[in-house]
């Protein structure tokens, strides 16, 4: 079992956002989680990264057997726990290869490893960046600075691509993207799965998982998953809508 | 969302490093200050008449001016009687002629603050005019600067051997009155560097002082003149920290720099005076008036500046245009923490037509600091067609500090460009998020995020200070996490 969230109750500010969510991935799964806006996805994705200000009330995260809520947000990340955020972050003045080449020492160091050495490292992100069909002048500019949308996207797809995760929460990254760059996003994901590798899709649309076919679709609404099922189950939200099912829930 | 502002707390409360007291001798003057303060202090020194008459006539300027109170600073009352206003290391008489006759205690000094005086001026080729407490104890690579005809050396060298160079620049560019903090520097200088480098000369080294204060109680009123000939260049570097103190200290430098035709200075500092306790006790006073005059045709006057240090920073290193084409430059990091305060910025004074300047000021506040950006761009009705950018950004870390900006404009030719950007952010919990989601731990993700925030600057120095400048902004931010 990669990861196991039991009976998950987080609140912020008081009020109470995952009221009882339990989900289970094994290693080499596609896990999709839909919902309305409002469900608490992205909430889900930040408690499972370790966002502050987020109150956990309830229930527990295991993860690789140990208990996910006790790390801080690097330490998980060290650990092999990628968030893609829906909202990438820019930070002006800092190069993007040198946020990774940070982040990716991060872990080499936590799990022991000597640091990379700099030709290694480049063959490595340019490598990356081509299966991402991104632009080398990508690399040297800041950050996220000055992206467009769908270069933010692209660009977490690919930093997860040089991370090499062992869970990957994808939040939205079908959000803001155009048919062809979500063509690349969804490939760049696929060329990553692999049976040692689990991916968590987040998305308020069936359209991703055209191009990214999970093993598993989760229906989360008000805090809690009220429907599991196959791939079958996005299309059939997609023909129903959220409010069907949300009613055959509660009926 | 609730922002961790507690731990960027925490993580801003890094201890000074460089606090510690030298055991050294010093031969001080009993605290106050008079007219006879003033005739030992030259005496002592073994100045011709022509200075300690300039001391005097500076003297009797300052008693007659007030200590300004129009920055954004609080300043507890200063009493200038109770500071001594002289300073060096035992026997000024046989000051030493090589490293090895320096006093094995001071080098350990250097040792301790990361500076080996010897190794860094050979491994680096930068010659160093080292300057502890009043009196200059060092001097290295004169020979090269010799061969090239540049004068390097301390203040009071100059005094004694290059007397009509003095008499002749001393004060045009930042004349006694000025200002109150230049007319007591003025009348009381203990010591300093003079530069000159003679016309088509490229001086064949970065030129770099380091200061230290070290005796308690002591003012340090440094004085540094730069004169750069037609055609010439020259790179200075100035870097300060200072030992930990409990009393405020007071500093006021004074720095004049002149630029014939076509000639460059690039002036960098890295400042890190001790900046007092968490609780805002101790701490250096600094009070500081740099200008420089580009007198000549297409002359340049740029200045980089890192202000880490210091309780209260006062400081604006101005650039008066005066030459056609001259150019201004000022690019400046500055970082306050705890009780930290700095009012500090620049004056572009527009005289000559086709004059350019560019203001890049980056203020990081931290703590309960207090970071002030204050500038004036002045353009006279002969600066045709003269222009100017600036751009201050503020960088906040947590919800008890504050940024200010007073940009003052005059402009008086209508040919002029005049623009003006500012940005305010808080060091946002989401990008320190973002560097810890991908595996940075706190400390890291900040000190990137604030390296970033400078990189406009810090490409601006030469590349060992831009290290130590990424160096000193690490340890100025970061704190014991974990």
């Amino acid at each position: 079992m990669l990861l196991e969230v039991k009976d998950l109750h987080a609140s912020i500010g008081g009020k109470e956002i995952l009221k009882g969510l339990s989900l289970t991935i094994k290693a080499g799964e596609v896990h999709a989680i839909m919902g309305p806006n409002g469900s608490g996805k992205s909430t889900l994705a930040q408690v499972l990264a370790g966002r502050e200000g987020y109150e956990i009330t309830a229930g527990s995260v295991s993860y690789n057997g140990v208990d996910l809520l006790d790390l801080e947000p690097e330490k998980r990340a060290q650990a092999g726990l990628f968030l893609g955020f829906q909202y990438p972050v820019e930070i002006p003045g800092v190069n993007n290869v040198y946020l990774l080449k940070a982040a990716l020492n991060a872990r080499q160091k936590a799990a022991g490893q000597p640091e990379i050495d700099a030709v290694s490292f480049m063959r490595l992100v340019k490598e990356k960046a081509a299966l991402m069909e991104m632009d080398q002048s990508f690399l040297s500019r800041s950050v996220n600075e000055g992206f467009s949308g769908g270069e933010k996207k692209r660009n977490e797809i690919f930093q997860m691509a040089v991370l090499e995760p062992t869970l990957a929460i994808l939040d939205e990254t079908d959000s803001g993207l155009d048919i062809d760059a979500l063509k690349v996003v969804a490939n760049g994901v696929n060329l990553q799965r692999r049976d040692d590798r689990s991916v968590l899709l987040i998305t308020h649309y069936q359209r991703l998982l055209d191009y990214i076919e999970p093993d598993y679709v989760h229906v989360l609404a008000n805090g809690k998953i009220i429907h599991s099922g196959d791939k079958s189950l996005a299309l059939q939200l997609e023909a129903e809508g959220y409010d069907a099912l949300m009613a055959k829930a509660a009926g | 969302m609730s922002t961790n502002e507690t731990d960027i707390e925490e993580l801003v409360a890094k201890k000074y490093k460089h606090g510690f007291i030298t055991d050294i001798e010093s031969e001080t003057f009993e605290p106050g200050l008079d007219e006879d303060v003033i005739r030992r202090l030259s005496k002592l020194k073994g100045e011709p008449q022509f200075m300690l008459d300039w001391r005097l006539k500076s003297f009797a300027i300052w008693q007659k001016m007030r200590q300004p109170n129009w920055a954004k600073l609080n300043i507890e009352p200063i009493d200038y009687q109770s500071i001594s206003y002289y300073s060096a290391p035992k026997s000024p008489d046989d000051a030493p002629k090589s490293l090895d006759e320096v006093d094995p205690k001071l080098l350990e000094t250097y040792e301790k603050l990361g500076i080996p005086l010897h190794e860094r001026a050979k491994l680096a080729g930068v010659a160093v005019d080292a300057v502890f407490d009043s009196v200059s104890v060092a001097t290295t690579f004169k020979g090269k600067l010799n061969d090239a005809g540049v004068i390097f050396c301390s203040f009071s060298d100059a005094v004694k051997e290059h007397p009509e160079l003095i008499e002749k620049y001393l004060g045009t560019v930042v004349p006694p009155r000025d200002n109150y903090f230049a007319a007591l520097n003025s009348a009381v200088f203990s010591d300093g560097s003079f530069v000159y480098i003679p016309k088509g000369v490229r001086c064949p080294m970065e030129l770099s002082t380091y200061f230290r204060i070290n005796a308690a109680n002591t003012g340090q009123f440094e004085r540094t003149l730069i004169i750069a000939a037609e055609g010439s260049h020259v790179s200075y570097l100035e870097g300060c920290t200072a030992p930990q103190r409990d009393e405020n200290q007071l500093h006021a430098a004074v720095v004049e720099l002149i630029t014939e035709q076509d000639a460059v200075i690039k002036y960098s500092t890295v400042q890190n005076w001790y900046p007092g306790d968490e609780e805002g006790k101790g701490g250096i006073y600094n009070f500081v008036t740099k200008r420089g005059d580009c007198r000549g045709a297409r002359s340049k006057i740029s200045w980089t500046q890192v202000e880490a240090g210091s309780a209260v920073t006062w400081k604006y290193p101005s650039c008066v245009l005066r030459g056609e084409g001259s150019v201004g430059e000022f690019y400046s990091v500055a970082v306050t923490n705890n009780y930290q305060q700095a009012d500090t910025g620049t004056k572009m004074i527009h005289i000559g037509a086709n004059t350019r300047s560019t203001i890049i000021a980056k203020g990081i506040s931290a703590g309960k600091a207090q970071n002030a950006y204050r500038g004036l761009v002045k353009i006279f009705p002969t600066a045709k067609n003269a222009r100017n950018y600036t751009q201050c950004d503020s960088l906040l870390m947590g919800d008890q500090c504050g940024a200010h900006t007073f940009p003052y404009m005059e402009v008086k030719e209508p040919s002029a460009i005049v623009e003006h950007e500012a940005t305010t952010s808080k060091i946002a919990e989401d990008q320190l998020f973002y560097c810890r989601q991908r595996g940075l731990s706190e400390e890291d993700a900040v000190n990137m995020i604030v390296n970033g925030f400078c990189k406009d600057v810090f490409r601006e120095l030469p590349m060992e200070f831009a290290v130590e400048a990424q160096a000193l902004m690490n340890v100025s931010l970061e704190g014991a996490v974990g």
